[in-house]
């Protein structure tokens, strides 16, 4: 059996047979530390000897300077957004993931489709569209969702500066104000993210637990799961 | 996954008509469709022009794509279905709802046909453009290849990487590339035509013959058009007088 499959008719031109590696998805919404957890688990992970990469939003090299300029002016059409990010997406997923994968690494991603199918959906898109738009996308191994509500997340994003226009919905928008219409944006991202967790079986932390627990936790059930699948391994 | 669930399933809902032509490079579906629209604007009707790949902000993101060699038959496809989304949003849809006539050099089943070419999951493509709305009148362009790839050819055309589909491999040469990419193209085409009823026109006509024809086939969709407010010009009725 393969190592990885896609949840629909897989990537154009890309074989997925010869993938090893393991796919470790962190999920979360803005400011709820998943930063912070990557990098710690990062870390324990190449102390562990393995070796280690890592991806997130708009950090691709086709599409990342588009989206910031986008960004700029609310000037892109909602919808066009939602694609925008999937080709973001698609580009790291072909020039990032897959050839991490394909060298044995372990590949953490910091969120993943799931955030961006909830955010689309937000934004009026039909859950079962968006889903199929990215169909292309690898099963991951492990999807860790470090989940808070949205009125803890106000102190938390507050403290490391104003409201951000985008993490807030204001392009929606959501509310009279940055406040409360980050309460509303945020409120309806976990909501979809909840959603999400039971529908593809994420497992879900309690991202209000002290920092250490949390981050220790997330390290020893991560590489619980490497230790069980062997990359390559015929299962 | 539902065949309800893709593109088409949804009729225009807006007083405004969208009229799209497709076709091959080199069919001359451009060249009647813009005749078309200075008939309709010498009649004195509102109309809106949109083309392909023409979005301001994605813009920049696919021509470097393009020019850096970074696109894959993925990332290809989801930049114009990008694009593709800012332009509905920002220009079909607010033209059709102020009852406009809509003019598309080139539609959804441009991508349908290139992403199906360059090895694109048939049924995933019409499922990304399911936002896309229904055309009231699709026509096509069939042109036999041979007298399309006359037509550019003959131009001595600079071939871009994408444009002759380099990215394919199908062979070293761009002109020999482009033949066989095109006629990859024109394949998924006729697929096309059948699976959603496209009205066909013999592009090897002459072109006035073709342009009437034209004219017959959006005729019946002109009732309750809105009316262009600089109305017709002393211009637009020597012209067409």
């Amino acid at each position: 059996m393969k190592r990885f499959e896609s949840y629909g008719q897989g990537v154009p031109g890309t074989h997925l047979d010869d993938l090893s590696g393991w796919l470790i998805v962190i999920e979360g919404t803005d400011g709820v530390g998943r930063t912070t957890h990557v990098n710690r688990l990062r870390r324990h992970l190449e102390r562990l000897g393995y070796a280690v990469a890592e991806t997130g939003f708009t950090r691709s090299d086709l599409a990342s300077r588009g989206i910031r300029r986008a960004k700029q002016g609310n000037t892109l059409g909602s919808n066009a957004f939602n694609l925008f990010y999937a080709t973001d997406f698609a580009d790291r997923l072909e020039q990032q993931i897959v050839p991490a994968l394909r060298a044995g690494f372990v590949m953490i991603t910091d969120r993943y489709i799931y955030s961006l199918i909830a955010r689309a959906i937000v934004r009026g898109a039909d859950p079962d569209w968006i889903k199929q738009v990215y169909s292309f996308a690898l099963k991951p191994d492990a999807v860790f969702y470090l989940r808070i509500i949205a009125d803890q997340l106000v102190p938390r994003v507050l403290a490391d500066g104003p409201f951000d226009y985008w993490e807030s919905g204001m392009d929606v928008p959501m509310g009279e104000d940055l406040h409360d219409s980050f309460v509303n944006y945020q409120g309806r991202i976990i909501h979809e993210l909840d959603g999400l967790a039971r529908e593809y079986g994420f497992h879900t932390l309690d991202a209000t637990r002290d920092v250490d627990d949390l981050a220790e936790e997330l390290c020893t059930r991560v590489t619980g799961h490497l230790t069980r699948k062997v990359p390559g391994a015929v299962a | 996954m539902s065949p309800d669930a893709d593109y088409g399933r949804r009729p225009n809902p807006y007083p405004g008509k969208l009229v799209i032509v497709e076709g091959i490079d080199g069919s001359g579906k451009s060249t009647q469709l813009g005749l078309l629209a200075q008939w309709l604007r010498s009649n004195g009707h509102l109309v809106i022009f949109s083309e392909w790949n023409s979005s301001p902000i994605v813009k920049a993101t696919t021509s470097r794509g393009k020019k850096r060699q970074l696109l894959t038959p993925l990332t290809f496809s989801l930049i114009h279905a990008t694009d593709f989304s800012d332009r509905v949003e920002r220009d079909i849809v607010p033209a059709l709802k102020a009852g406009a006539i809509v003019l598309a050099d080139r539609y959804v089943y441009t991508a349908f046909a290139r992403d199906a070419a360059r090895g694109v999951d048939r049924s995933w493509v019409r499922s990304l453009y399911r936002f896309a709305v229904t055309p009231t009148l699709a026509v096509y362009y069939r042109v036999p290849l041979e007298v399309a790839l006359y037509r550019i050819m003959s131009g001595r055309p600079k071939l871009k990487w994408y444009e002759a589909g380099m990215d394919l491999g199908l062979s070293p040469d761009p002109g020999e590339s482009y033949k066989l990419f095109q006629g990859r193209i024109q394949q998924e085409y006729e697929r096309i035509v059948a699976e959603y009823g496209l009205a066909t026109m013999d592009a090897t006509q002459p072109v006035e013959v073709q342009q009437r024809a034209l004219r017959e086939l959006v005729r019946p969709h002109l009732h309750g058009i809105a009316r262009d407010p600089r109305g017709e010009t002393s211009e637009m009725r020597e012209r067409w007088a």
